[in-house]
Protein backbone atom coordinates (compact mmCIF):
# COMPACT_ATOMS: atom_id res chain seq x y z
CA UNK A 1 0.00 0.00 0.00
CA UNK A 2 1.83 3.10 -1.14
CA UNK A 3 0.97 6.46 -2.64
CA UNK A 4 0.18 5.12 -6.14
CA UNK A 5 -2.40 2.64 -4.80
CA UNK A 6 -4.12 5.36 -2.85
CA UNK A 7 -4.08 7.64 -5.90
CA UNK A 8 -5.63 4.93 -8.11
CA UNK A 9 -8.35 4.28 -5.54
CA UNK A 10 -9.06 8.00 -5.29
CA UNK A 11 -9.37 8.30 -9.08
CA UNK A 12 -11.81 5.38 -9.15
CA UNK A 13 -13.88 6.89 -6.35
CA UNK A 14 -14.04 10.31 -8.00
CA UNK A 15 -15.04 8.81 -11.36
CA UNK A 16 -17.73 6.63 -9.76
CA UNK A 17 -19.03 9.56 -7.74
CA UNK A 18 -19.23 11.83 -10.77
CA UNK A 19 -20.96 9.23 -12.94
CA UNK A 20 -23.53 8.48 -10.24
CA UNK A 21 -24.24 12.18 -9.62
CA UNK A 22 -24.78 12.80 -13.34
CA UNK A 23 -26.96 9.71 -13.61
CA UNK A 24 -29.07 10.89 -10.68
CA UNK A 25 -29.69 14.19 -12.43
CA UNK A 26 -30.83 12.53 -15.63
CA UNK A 27 -32.75 9.90 -13.64
CA UNK A 28 -34.93 12.61 -12.13
CA UNK A 29 -35.59 13.82 -15.66
CA UNK A 30 -36.45 10.37 -17.06
CA UNK A 31 -38.63 9.69 -14.02
CA UNK A 32 -40.72 12.78 -14.77
CA UNK A 33 -40.84 12.09 -18.48
CA UNK A 34 -41.77 8.43 -18.02
CA UNK A 35 -44.45 9.27 -15.48
CA UNK A 36 -45.81 11.86 -17.91
CA UNK A 37 -45.81 9.31 -20.71
CA UNK A 38 -47.62 6.75 -18.55
CA UNK A 39 -50.18 9.32 -17.45
CA UNK A 40 -50.59 10.68 -20.99
CA UNK A 41 -49.01 14.07 -20.22
CA UNK A 42 -45.99 15.85 -21.70
CA UNK A 43 -43.74 16.33 -18.66
CA UNK A 44 -40.94 18.89 -18.39
CA UNK A 45 -39.86 19.91 -21.90
CA UNK A 46 -38.94 23.62 -21.64
CA UNK A 47 -35.48 23.93 -20.05
CA UNK A 48 -32.87 22.94 -22.60
CA UNK A 49 -33.39 20.53 -25.49
CA UNK A 50 -36.54 18.46 -24.73
CA UNK A 51 -36.22 19.59 -21.12
CA UNK A 52 -32.88 17.83 -20.52
CA UNK A 53 -31.59 20.67 -18.33
CA UNK A 54 -34.66 20.57 -16.05
CA UNK A 55 -32.93 18.65 -13.21
CA UNK A 56 -30.13 21.25 -13.02
CA UNK A 57 -32.72 24.01 -12.75
CA UNK A 58 -34.40 22.01 -9.96
CA UNK A 59 -31.13 21.56 -8.09
CA UNK A 60 -30.41 25.28 -8.35
CA UNK A 61 -33.88 26.05 -7.02
CA UNK A 62 -33.38 23.68 -4.06
CA UNK A 63 -29.97 25.10 -3.19
CA UNK A 64 -31.17 28.71 -3.25
CA UNK A 65 -33.98 28.00 -0.79
CA UNK A 66 -33.75 28.83 2.89
CA UNK A 67 -32.58 26.00 5.14
CA UNK A 68 -35.17 25.70 7.91
CA UNK A 69 -34.57 23.57 11.02
CA UNK A 70 -37.58 23.31 13.38
CA UNK A 71 -36.98 24.93 16.78
CA UNK A 72 -37.75 21.75 18.70
CA UNK A 73 -35.59 19.58 16.47
CA UNK A 74 -32.35 17.94 17.57
CA UNK A 75 -30.13 20.07 15.36
CA UNK A 76 -27.10 17.76 15.20
CA UNK A 77 -28.99 14.58 14.35
CA UNK A 78 -31.24 16.53 12.00
CA UNK A 79 -28.12 17.40 9.99
CA UNK A 80 -26.50 13.98 10.42
CA UNK A 81 -29.43 11.96 9.03
CA UNK A 82 -29.22 13.00 5.34
CA UNK A 83 -25.44 12.55 5.48
CA UNK A 84 -25.87 8.94 6.64
CA UNK A 85 -28.40 8.30 3.86
CA UNK A 86 -26.15 9.62 1.13
CA UNK A 87 -22.97 7.99 2.45
CA UNK A 88 -24.59 4.56 2.56
CA UNK A 89 -26.09 4.94 -0.91
CA UNK A 90 -22.74 5.80 -2.46
CA UNK A 91 -20.39 3.49 -0.57
CA UNK A 92 -22.27 0.34 -1.57
CA UNK A 93 -21.05 0.85 -5.14
CA UNK A 94 -17.45 0.34 -4.00
CA UNK A 95 -17.64 -3.44 -4.41
CA UNK A 96 -19.55 -3.57 -7.72
CA UNK A 97 -17.29 -4.56 -10.65
CA UNK A 98 -18.03 -2.72 -13.90
CA UNK A 99 -15.72 -4.61 -16.28
CA UNK A 100 -13.81 -7.88 -16.29
CA UNK A 101 -10.49 -6.98 -17.89
CA UNK A 102 -7.79 -4.99 -16.13
CA UNK A 103 -6.28 -1.80 -17.50
CA UNK A 104 -2.73 -0.54 -17.00
CA UNK A 105 -2.43 2.69 -15.06
CA UNK A 106 0.81 4.10 -13.58
CA UNK A 107 2.47 0.78 -14.40
CA UNK A 108 -0.02 -1.32 -12.47
CA UNK A 109 -2.79 -3.71 -13.43
CA UNK A 110 -5.92 -1.93 -12.26
CA UNK A 111 -9.16 -3.83 -11.74
CA UNK A 112 -12.38 -2.14 -12.78
CA UNK A 113 -13.79 -2.20 -9.25
CA UNK A 114 -13.00 0.13 -6.36
CA UNK A 115 -12.53 -2.59 -3.75
CA UNK A 116 -12.42 -6.27 -4.68
CA UNK A 117 -13.08 -7.66 -1.19
CA UNK A 118 -13.86 -11.31 -0.54
CA UNK A 119 -16.92 -10.46 1.56
CA UNK A 120 -18.55 -8.33 -1.15
CA UNK A 121 -22.07 -9.72 -0.82
CA UNK A 122 -22.03 -9.40 2.97
CA UNK A 123 -20.68 -5.86 2.64
CA UNK A 124 -23.67 -4.90 0.50
CA UNK A 125 -26.09 -6.43 3.01
CA UNK A 126 -24.32 -4.72 5.94
CA UNK A 127 -24.48 -1.31 4.31
CA UNK A 128 -28.12 -1.82 3.36
CA UNK A 129 -28.86 -2.45 7.01
CA UNK A 130 -27.08 0.79 7.91
CA UNK A 131 -29.32 2.71 5.51
CA UNK A 132 -32.19 2.45 7.99
CA UNK A 133 -30.53 4.99 10.28
CA UNK A 134 -30.79 7.86 7.84
CA UNK A 135 -34.57 7.58 7.64
CA UNK A 136 -35.18 6.64 11.28
CA UNK A 137 -33.03 9.43 12.68
CA UNK A 138 -34.44 12.05 10.33
CA UNK A 139 -37.92 11.07 11.41
CA UNK A 140 -37.10 11.21 15.11
CA UNK A 141 -34.95 14.34 15.12
CA UNK A 142 -37.54 16.44 13.26
CA UNK A 143 -39.81 16.27 16.32
CA UNK A 144 -42.86 15.88 14.14
CA UNK A 145 -45.30 13.01 14.51
CA UNK A 146 -45.66 12.42 10.77
CA UNK A 147 -41.90 12.29 10.40
CA UNK A 148 -41.58 9.92 13.35
CA UNK A 149 -44.24 7.62 11.88
CA UNK A 150 -42.42 7.66 8.55
CA UNK A 151 -39.13 6.88 10.25
CA UNK A 152 -40.58 4.01 12.27
CA UNK A 153 -42.33 2.59 9.23
CA UNK A 154 -39.09 2.68 7.31
CA UNK A 155 -37.17 0.83 10.01
CA UNK A 156 -39.84 -1.87 10.33
CA UNK A 157 -40.09 -2.22 6.56
CA UNK A 158 -36.38 -2.34 5.91
CA UNK A 159 -35.66 -4.84 8.68
CA UNK A 160 -38.46 -7.10 7.39
CA UNK A 161 -37.31 -7.06 3.80
CA UNK A 162 -33.62 -7.34 4.63
CA UNK A 163 -34.32 -10.92 5.71
CA UNK A 164 -35.90 -11.85 2.39
CA UNK A 165 -33.08 -10.05 0.60
CA UNK A 166 -30.34 -11.87 2.50
CA UNK A 167 -32.02 -15.24 2.01
CA UNK A 168 -32.43 -14.68 -1.74
CA UNK A 169 -28.74 -13.88 -2.06
CA UNK A 170 -27.86 -17.20 -0.38
CA UNK A 171 -29.04 -18.96 -3.55
CA UNK A 172 -26.57 -16.96 -5.63
CA UNK A 173 -23.78 -17.63 -3.15
CA UNK A 174 -24.53 -21.37 -3.25
CA UNK A 175 -24.39 -21.43 -7.05
CA UNK A 176 -21.22 -19.35 -7.21
CA UNK A 177 -19.40 -20.65 -4.17
CA UNK A 178 -17.93 -17.24 -3.36
CA UNK A 179 -18.89 -13.99 -1.70
CA UNK A 180 -16.58 -12.00 -3.97
CA UNK A 181 -18.59 -10.05 -6.52
CA UNK A 182 -15.98 -10.40 -9.27
CA UNK A 183 -16.31 -14.20 -8.88
CA UNK A 184 -20.10 -13.93 -8.94
CA UNK A 185 -19.94 -12.09 -12.27
CA UNK A 186 -17.21 -14.31 -13.72
CA UNK A 187 -19.36 -17.34 -12.93
CA UNK A 188 -22.21 -15.97 -15.07
CA UNK A 189 -20.36 -16.19 -18.40
CA UNK A 190 -22.31 -16.69 -21.61
CA UNK A 191 -26.03 -16.99 -20.93
CA UNK A 192 -25.63 -18.73 -17.56
CA UNK A 193 -26.92 -15.67 -15.73
CA UNK A 194 -28.15 -16.18 -12.20
CA UNK A 195 -31.53 -14.90 -13.33
CA UNK A 196 -31.90 -18.16 -15.27
CA UNK A 197 -30.31 -20.37 -12.60
CA UNK A 198 -32.18 -18.64 -9.75
CA UNK A 199 -35.51 -17.38 -11.12
CA UNK A 200 -37.32 -17.45 -7.77
CA UNK A 201 -34.42 -15.82 -5.94
CA UNK A 202 -34.30 -13.16 -8.63
CA UNK A 203 -37.95 -12.23 -8.13
CA UNK A 204 -37.72 -12.13 -4.33
CA UNK A 205 -34.49 -10.13 -4.47
CA UNK A 206 -35.95 -7.55 -6.84
CA UNK A 207 -39.09 -7.16 -4.72
CA UNK A 208 -36.94 -6.81 -1.58
CA UNK A 209 -34.75 -4.27 -3.38
CA UNK A 210 -37.85 -2.21 -4.17
CA UNK A 211 -38.77 -2.27 -0.49
CA UNK A 212 -35.23 -1.43 0.62
CA UNK A 213 -35.06 1.61 -1.64
CA UNK A 214 -38.47 2.80 -0.39
CA UNK A 215 -39.78 3.03 -3.92
CA UNK A 216 -43.41 2.56 -4.87
CA UNK A 217 -45.25 0.25 -4.28
CA UNK A 218 -43.31 0.18 -1.00
CA UNK A 219 -42.93 3.93 -0.44
CA UNK A 220 -44.82 3.91 2.86
CA UNK A 221 -42.18 5.92 4.76
CA UNK A 222 -43.08 8.96 2.69
CA UNK A 223 -46.69 8.14 1.76
CA UNK A 224 -47.90 11.64 0.90
CA UNK A 225 -51.64 11.29 1.58
CA UNK A 226 -51.21 9.86 5.09
CA UNK A 227 -47.88 11.23 6.29
CA UNK A 228 -47.65 14.61 4.54
CA UNK A 229 -44.17 13.71 3.31
CA UNK A 230 -42.99 11.20 5.88
CA UNK A 231 -39.50 11.30 7.27
CA UNK A 232 -38.40 14.35 5.26
CA UNK A 233 -41.40 16.60 6.00
CA UNK A 234 -39.27 18.97 8.08
CA UNK A 235 -36.37 19.15 5.65
CA UNK A 236 -35.74 21.94 3.20
CA UNK A 237 -33.08 23.28 0.89
CA UNK A 238 -29.83 21.34 0.65
CA UNK A 239 -30.70 18.70 3.25
CA UNK A 240 -33.87 17.87 1.35
CA UNK A 241 -31.82 17.73 -1.83
CA UNK A 242 -29.52 15.23 -0.11
CA UNK A 243 -32.46 12.94 0.73
CA UNK A 244 -33.66 13.26 -2.82
CA UNK A 245 -30.19 12.45 -4.10
CA UNK A 246 -29.92 9.50 -1.69
CA UNK A 247 -33.20 8.03 -2.91
CA UNK A 248 -32.08 8.09 -6.53
CA UNK A 249 -28.53 7.02 -5.71
CA UNK A 250 -30.04 4.10 -3.80
CA UNK A 251 -32.01 3.18 -6.89
CA UNK A 252 -28.81 3.18 -8.97
CA UNK A 253 -27.02 1.13 -6.33
CA UNK A 254 -29.86 -1.38 -6.11
CA UNK A 255 -29.97 -1.68 -9.91
CA UNK A 256 -26.21 -2.17 -10.06
CA UNK A 257 -26.38 -4.87 -7.38
CA UNK A 258 -29.29 -6.65 -9.12
CA UNK A 259 -27.38 -6.54 -12.41
CA UNK A 260 -24.21 -7.85 -10.76
CA UNK A 261 -25.89 -10.65 -8.84
CA UNK A 262 -28.52 -11.80 -11.33
CA UNK A 263 -28.13 -10.25 -14.77
CA UNK A 264 -24.53 -11.19 -15.47
CA UNK A 265 -22.91 -7.89 -14.49
CA UNK A 266 -20.57 -6.78 -17.28
CA UNK A 267 -20.89 -10.09 -19.16
CA UNK A 268 -21.65 -9.85 -22.86
CA UNK A 269 -22.47 -13.35 -24.19
CA UNK A 270 -19.94 -14.71 -26.70
CA UNK A 271 -17.86 -11.52 -26.65
CA UNK A 272 -14.66 -13.54 -26.07
CA UNK A 273 -15.16 -15.37 -29.40
CA UNK A 274 -14.65 -12.13 -31.36
CA UNK A 275 -11.01 -11.73 -30.24
CA UNK A 276 -11.32 -7.97 -29.90
CA UNK A 277 -8.46 -5.84 -28.52
CA UNK A 278 -8.55 -5.35 -24.73
CA UNK A 279 -9.55 -1.70 -24.93
CA UNK A 280 -12.61 -2.45 -27.06
CA UNK A 281 -13.57 -5.37 -24.80
CA UNK A 282 -13.46 -3.16 -21.70
CA UNK A 283 -15.50 -0.47 -23.41
CA UNK A 284 -18.12 -3.00 -24.51
CA UNK A 285 -18.26 -4.55 -21.03
CA UNK A 286 -18.75 -1.18 -19.35
CA UNK A 287 -21.39 -0.31 -21.95
CA UNK A 288 -23.18 -3.62 -21.34
CA UNK A 289 -23.12 -3.01 -17.57
CA UNK A 290 -24.48 0.50 -17.97
CA UNK A 291 -27.23 -0.58 -20.37
CA UNK A 292 -28.33 -3.31 -17.97
CA UNK A 293 -28.37 -0.85 -15.08
CA UNK A 294 -30.32 1.62 -17.21
CA UNK A 295 -32.85 -1.08 -17.99
CA UNK A 296 -33.26 -1.92 -14.29
CA UNK A 297 -33.70 1.79 -13.53
CA UNK A 298 -36.42 1.94 -16.15
CA UNK A 299 -38.12 -1.05 -14.51
CA UNK A 300 -37.99 0.79 -11.17
CA UNK A 301 -39.76 3.79 -12.69
CA UNK A 302 -42.16 1.70 -14.73
CA UNK A 303 -43.32 -0.14 -11.60
CA UNK A 304 -43.59 3.07 -9.59
CA UNK A 305 -46.08 4.62 -11.99
CA UNK A 306 -48.04 1.43 -12.64
CA UNK A 307 -48.58 -0.23 -9.27
CA UNK A 308 -50.52 1.39 -6.38
CA UNK A 309 -49.01 1.63 -2.89
CA UNK A 310 -49.52 -1.22 -0.41
CA UNK A 311 -51.37 -0.77 2.84
CA UNK A 312 -49.09 -1.15 5.87
CA UNK A 313 -50.49 -4.52 7.02
CA UNK A 314 -50.34 -5.82 3.45
CA UNK A 315 -46.70 -4.80 3.31
CA UNK A 316 -45.86 -6.67 6.51
CA UNK A 317 -47.90 -9.73 5.48
CA UNK A 318 -46.13 -9.85 2.14
CA UNK A 319 -42.73 -9.51 3.78
CA UNK A 320 -43.10 -12.10 6.51
CA UNK A 321 -45.71 -14.55 5.21
CA UNK A 322 -44.89 -14.65 1.50
CA UNK A 323 -41.37 -13.39 0.77
CA UNK A 324 -39.60 -15.03 3.72
CA UNK A 325 -41.02 -18.57 3.14
CA UNK A 326 -40.43 -18.35 -0.63
CA UNK A 327 -36.84 -17.22 -0.12
CA UNK A 328 -36.26 -20.01 2.44
CA UNK A 329 -37.79 -22.61 0.12
CA UNK A 330 -35.56 -21.31 -2.65
CA UNK A 331 -32.48 -22.00 -0.53
CA UNK A 332 -33.63 -25.56 0.21
CA UNK A 333 -34.58 -26.31 -3.41
CA UNK A 334 -31.29 -24.90 -4.65
CA UNK A 335 -29.44 -27.12 -2.18
CA UNK A 336 -31.35 -30.25 -3.25
CA UNK A 337 -30.86 -29.54 -6.95
CA UNK A 338 -27.14 -28.91 -6.47
CA UNK A 339 -26.84 -32.17 -4.51
CA UNK A 340 -28.60 -34.17 -7.25
CA UNK A 341 -26.73 -32.68 -10.21
CA UNK B 1 5.00 4.57 11.20
CA UNK B 2 3.35 1.99 8.99
CA UNK B 3 -0.05 2.64 7.46
CA UNK B 4 -1.43 -0.26 9.50
CA UNK B 5 -0.44 1.48 12.72
CA UNK B 6 -2.00 4.77 11.60
CA UNK B 7 -5.27 3.02 10.80
CA UNK B 8 -5.17 1.22 14.14
CA UNK B 9 -4.54 4.43 16.09
CA UNK B 10 -7.41 6.24 14.36
CA UNK B 11 -9.84 3.37 14.91
CA UNK B 12 -8.72 2.86 18.51
CA UNK B 13 -9.14 6.55 19.28
CA UNK B 14 -12.61 6.59 17.74
CA UNK B 15 -13.52 3.43 19.64
CA UNK B 16 -12.37 4.68 23.04
CA UNK B 17 -13.83 8.17 22.58
CA UNK B 18 -17.19 6.91 21.39
CA UNK B 19 -17.27 4.44 24.29
CA UNK B 20 -16.66 7.23 26.81
CA UNK B 21 -19.20 9.51 25.13
CA UNK B 22 -21.71 6.67 25.05
CA UNK B 23 -21.80 6.36 28.85
CA UNK B 24 -21.61 10.09 29.58
CA UNK B 25 -24.27 11.52 27.23
CA UNK B 26 -27.51 12.33 29.08
CA UNK B 27 -29.65 11.86 25.96
CA UNK B 28 -30.32 8.13 25.30
CA UNK B 29 -30.52 8.59 21.52
CA UNK B 30 -27.07 10.18 21.47
CA UNK B 31 -25.76 7.32 23.62
CA UNK B 32 -27.18 4.79 21.16
CA UNK B 33 -25.56 6.62 18.24
CA UNK B 34 -22.17 6.62 19.96
CA UNK B 35 -22.57 2.91 20.62
CA UNK B 36 -23.13 2.39 16.89
CA UNK B 37 -19.99 4.42 16.17
CA UNK B 38 -18.15 2.25 18.67
CA UNK B 39 -19.32 -0.91 16.85
CA UNK B 40 -18.09 0.57 13.58
CA UNK B 41 -14.66 1.29 15.03
CA UNK B 42 -14.51 -2.25 16.42
CA UNK B 43 -15.45 -3.67 13.03
CA UNK B 44 -12.61 -1.66 11.51
CA UNK B 45 -10.21 -3.10 14.09
CA UNK B 46 -11.36 -6.64 13.23
CA UNK B 47 -10.59 -5.94 9.57
CA UNK B 48 -7.06 -4.83 10.41
CA UNK B 49 -6.73 -8.21 12.15
CA UNK B 50 -7.85 -9.98 8.93
CA UNK B 51 -11.08 -11.15 10.57
CA UNK B 52 -13.38 -9.91 7.82
CA UNK B 53 -16.27 -12.21 8.61
CA UNK B 54 -16.46 -11.16 12.25
CA UNK B 55 -16.17 -7.51 11.20
CA UNK B 56 -19.01 -7.64 8.72
CA UNK B 57 -21.24 -9.66 11.05
CA UNK B 58 -20.54 -7.09 13.76
CA UNK B 59 -21.98 -4.39 11.49
CA UNK B 60 -24.75 -6.53 10.02
CA UNK B 61 -26.07 -7.93 13.29
CA UNK B 62 -25.16 -5.44 16.02
CA UNK B 63 -25.05 -2.08 14.26
CA UNK B 64 -27.58 -2.94 11.57
CA UNK B 65 -30.23 -4.96 13.39
CA UNK B 66 -29.96 -4.86 17.18
CA UNK B 67 -29.16 -1.16 17.48
CA UNK B 68 -32.04 -0.31 15.12
CA UNK B 69 -34.39 -2.05 17.53
CA UNK B 70 -32.78 -0.31 20.52
CA UNK B 71 -33.20 3.05 18.79
CA UNK B 72 -36.75 2.09 17.88
CA UNK B 73 -37.62 1.47 21.55
CA UNK B 74 -35.92 4.66 22.75
CA UNK B 75 -37.80 6.71 20.18
CA UNK B 76 -41.17 5.14 20.94
CA UNK B 77 -40.75 5.61 24.70
CA UNK B 78 -39.66 9.21 24.04
CA UNK B 79 -37.20 9.16 26.96
CA UNK B 80 -36.16 12.47 28.46
CA UNK B 81 -32.56 13.32 29.31
CA UNK B 82 -31.63 11.47 32.45
CA UNK B 83 -31.22 13.35 35.72
CA UNK B 84 -27.82 13.04 37.40
CA UNK B 85 -28.12 11.20 40.72
CA UNK B 86 -26.95 13.00 43.85
CA UNK B 87 -25.27 10.41 46.02
CA UNK B 88 -22.84 10.49 48.91
CA UNK B 89 -19.73 8.34 48.96
CA UNK B 90 -20.76 5.17 50.79
CA UNK B 91 -18.95 1.95 51.64
CA UNK B 92 -20.40 0.36 48.54
CA UNK B 93 -18.51 2.83 46.38
CA UNK B 94 -15.16 1.83 47.84
CA UNK B 95 -15.97 -1.71 46.70
CA UNK B 96 -16.68 -0.52 43.14
CA UNK B 97 -13.45 1.45 43.19
CA UNK B 98 -11.53 -1.68 44.16
CA UNK B 99 -13.15 -3.68 41.34
CA UNK B 100 -12.34 -0.90 38.87
CA UNK B 101 -8.71 -0.93 40.00
CA UNK B 102 -8.51 -4.70 39.62
CA UNK B 103 -9.95 -4.43 36.11
CA UNK B 104 -7.36 -1.77 35.30
CA UNK B 105 -4.55 -4.02 36.50
CA UNK B 106 -5.94 -6.83 34.36
CA UNK B 107 -6.12 -4.61 31.27
CA UNK B 108 -2.57 -3.35 31.79
CA UNK B 109 -1.39 -6.94 32.22
CA UNK B 110 -3.11 -8.05 29.00
CA UNK B 111 -1.67 -5.13 27.06
CA UNK B 112 1.79 -5.79 28.43
CA UNK B 113 1.54 -9.51 27.75
CA UNK B 114 3.68 -10.43 24.76
CA UNK B 115 1.69 -12.77 22.54
CA UNK B 116 4.69 -13.72 20.44
CA UNK B 117 5.08 -10.85 18.07
CA UNK B 118 3.10 -8.48 15.92
CA UNK B 119 0.84 -9.19 12.97
CA UNK B 120 3.87 -8.65 10.71
CA UNK B 121 5.89 -11.48 12.26
CA UNK B 122 2.82 -13.70 12.43
CA UNK B 123 2.35 -13.20 8.71
CA UNK B 124 5.92 -14.27 8.03
CA UNK B 125 5.80 -17.29 10.32
CA UNK B 126 2.56 -18.79 9.06
CA UNK B 127 0.82 -17.55 5.94
CA UNK B 128 -2.09 -19.81 6.92
CA UNK B 129 -2.91 -17.54 9.88
CA UNK B 130 -4.18 -14.85 7.55
CA UNK B 131 -6.92 -17.06 6.18
CA UNK B 132 -8.41 -17.96 9.56
CA UNK B 133 -10.78 -15.01 9.50
CA UNK B 134 -12.20 -15.63 6.03
CA UNK B 135 -15.74 -16.83 5.47
CA UNK B 136 -14.53 -20.01 3.74
CA UNK B 137 -12.37 -21.03 6.68
CA UNK B 138 -14.97 -20.22 9.34
CA UNK B 139 -17.61 -22.08 7.35
CA UNK B 140 -15.56 -25.23 6.87
CA UNK B 141 -14.45 -25.30 10.52
CA UNK B 142 -18.01 -24.77 11.75
CA UNK B 143 -19.36 -27.65 9.70
CA UNK B 144 -16.53 -30.12 10.37
CA UNK B 145 -14.71 -29.73 13.69
CA UNK B 146 -17.37 -27.83 15.60
CA UNK B 147 -20.49 -29.25 14.03
CA UNK B 148 -22.14 -30.43 17.30
CA UNK B 149 -21.76 -27.15 19.20
CA UNK B 150 -22.92 -25.36 16.05
CA UNK B 151 -26.07 -27.46 15.73
CA UNK B 152 -26.77 -27.19 19.48
CA UNK B 153 -26.51 -23.40 19.24
CA UNK B 154 -28.93 -23.37 16.33
CA UNK B 155 -31.44 -25.43 18.32
CA UNK B 156 -31.07 -22.99 21.22
CA UNK B 157 -31.66 -20.06 18.87
CA UNK B 158 -34.67 -21.76 17.32
CA UNK B 159 -36.15 -22.29 20.79
CA UNK B 160 -35.52 -18.62 21.58
CA UNK B 161 -37.25 -17.51 18.37
CA UNK B 162 -40.27 -19.74 19.04
CA UNK B 163 -40.38 -18.44 22.62
CA UNK B 164 -40.26 -14.83 21.44
CA UNK B 165 -43.13 -15.41 19.01
CA UNK B 166 -45.22 -17.16 21.66
CA UNK B 167 -44.65 -14.31 24.12
CA UNK B 168 -45.38 -11.61 21.54
CA UNK B 169 -48.66 -13.23 20.53
CA UNK B 170 -51.64 -11.41 22.01
CA UNK B 171 -54.10 -14.31 22.36
CA UNK B 172 -53.89 -18.03 22.01
CA UNK B 173 -56.34 -19.64 19.60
Amino acid sequence: MDFTDILISLIKIVVMFGVVLLTVAELVYTERRISAFIQNRLGPNRVGWKGLLQPYADVLKLLLKEDIVPTAANRFIHTLAPVISIAVAFSTLAVVPIAGETIRLFGREVQMVIADVNIGVLYILALTSMGVYGLTLSGWSSNNKYSLLGGLRSSAQMISYELAMGLSVIGVIMVTGSLRLTDVVAHQSGWMWNMILQPVGFVTFVVAAFAETNRAPFDLPEAEPELVGGYHTEYSSFKFALFFLAEYANMITASAVIVTLYLGGWQVPYLELLNLPVGVTIALQILAFMLKVAFMLFVFQWVRWSVPRFRYDQLMNLGWKVMLPIALANVIVTGIVMLLL
Amino acid sequence: MSSELIVFLILAAVGVLSGILMITRPNPVNSALFLILNFMALAGLYITLHAQFVAIIQILVYAGAIMVLVLFVIMLLNLEDEEPLREQMSKRHYGSLLVALLALVLIVQVIGWNSGGTLETMREQSPHALRIGTVEHIGSVLFTEHVYPFELTSILLLAAIVGAIVMAKKRFP
